[in-house]
């Protein structure tokens, strides 16, 4: 049986992966339903291909490297019979017994259930010169170009996990590193904070928004708005991370699945059923509160077991 | 990988593999702590198998090859630059899927 058979009616389509599409993939092949992952082109892996160490995954006491942990989960999912295929889902049919699926290379998965684990996506500044300047000094991955910004002073936008992360991983190469946030505190956890603040390479411009990015093909540097004081200054960078948070990868179903105001999916919570019978969503796809690799693969694990109740209910 | 179909080059070969080419050249600037890059990486392998009669995908390791990303500004990887008669002619910043990068690459691949 051929995964791409459009005659084929699989038991459950997984779509996406990290934590939550990777642990719905083995919970669901450990209950033999002989899953297909559509686990991304180019975002196969999740959010945690773009991070070095994870410190806070439970069983690793010495921490596991972002890629390395997702490598390690897809596997365990193949090696119990999941089908992974390295497309991202372009059309989804979700209402109806039978669900049908188009991968980015024209194959049709028809499936008696779906698990949505779409994840989310960067959120932009939404300013007129990002996109221009995107890869000419403003990035989304400190991991892939922080090593281009050797003795260089540039920047992080954020003040959340990922936000210091980026920062302190960024102050092996850059010369200094100003974190920019908005309020005068932060919301990233106590042990990234104390790291942050104790760095002598890390300085932080508080109370401060981005408003526009500087430079013709390249960035120069930003300018900075005082939140309080509505003073405007001007910060010397070549470079400029923005992990100001991210927004979930829902366009697809949108229409068909219901979603908050946000537009992450919305679940009738413990549970991971949404509004389409048969169609289940776990992972940051869902969830804007915890967002960690450890609440996503438990919410995959929920899903799995959700679709197994589910497909043994209407055999 | 001996059996790549894409081709290895170095600063020091840059002039000879890509600039001086007859077919044009995509170079993928990668290195092994880039995610995205790994993601490309198969994609890459399709194409140049694929379109081998029309274009050359070469592959240049950052970390190792310092000078050539430089003078090209590169800033972010994975970038694919193209490169026909010794001229940069197309750069692709970022990870994208198969399909998005034969549309942006089009032109090239005969």
């Amino acid at each position: 049986m051929s995964a791409t058979d459009p005659t084929v009616v699989h038991d459950v389509v997984i779509v996406g992966s990290g934590p939550a599409g990777y642990t719905a993939a083995v919970y669901c092949a450990r209950a033999q339903l002989a899953p297909v992952l559509l686990e991304g082109a180019v975002t196969a892996g999740g959010a945690l291909m773009n991070t070095t160490e994870v410190e806070n995954f439970p069983g690793f006491a010495e921490g596991i490297m972002g890629p390395e942990l997702m490598e390690s989960m897809r596997a365990q999912a193949a090696r119990f019979g999941t089908t992974i295929v390295t497309d991202d889902a372009v059309e989804m049919t979700l209402q109806g017994a039978i669900k049908q699926i188009r991968d980015g290379a024209g194959n049709e998965y028809l499936a008696r259930s779906v698990i949505l684990a779409m994840g989310s996506g960067y959120r932009e500044l939404g300013l007129e010169n990002e996109k221009r300047l995107s890869g000419h000094g403003v990035s989304w991955c400190a991991t892939c170009d922080g090593f281009f910004f050797r003795d260089a002073d540039i920047a992080v936008v954020g003040g959340g996990d990922s936000a210091l992360e980026e920062a302190t991983f960024l102050t092996r190469f850059a010369r200094s590193v100003t974190v920019i946030h908005r309020r005068d505190s932060l919301r990233a956890s106590k042990i990234m904070q104390e790291r942050a603040l104790n760095d002598p390479k890390i300085t932080f411009a508080w109370n401060s928004a981005v408003e526009d990015l500087l430079g013709d093909d390249k960035l120069t540097g930003v300018v900075l708005r005082d939140t309080e004081t509505n003073a405007a200054r001007e910060l010397d960078v070549t470079g400029l991370f923005i992990a100001i948070g991210h927004d979930p990868r829902s366009e697809l179903i949108k229409g068909q699945v219901d979603l908050d105001d946000s537009e992450y999916v919305l679940v009738d919570a413990p549970s991971t059923n949404t509004n389409i019978p048969g169609v289940f969503a776990c992972g940051d796809l869902v969830d804007h509160t915890y967002r960690q690799a450890i609440t996503a693969a438990g919410t995959g694990c929920a899903a799995a077991l959700d679709a197994e109740r589910f497909l043994a209910s209407s055999h | 990988m001996t059996d790549a179909a894409t081709r290895v080059v170095t600063d020091d070969s840059f002039a000879t593999d890509v600039l001086a080419s007859d077919k044009p050249v995509i170079v993928d600037f990668w290195a092994p702590w880039c995610g995205p890059c790994k993601m490309v990486a198969p994609i890459l392998e399709d194409i140049a198998t694929e379109h081998v009669a029309s274009v050359v995908v070469a592959k240049m390791n950052v970390d190792e090859n310092p000078k050539t990303p430089a003078h090209y500004g590169i800033t972010s990887i994975p970038t694919l630059n193209v490169y026909s008669g010794g001229e940069l002619v197309k750069t692709i910043i970022g990870a994208k899927p198969k399909a998005a990068l034969l549309a942006d690459l089009a032109p090239y691949l005969g």
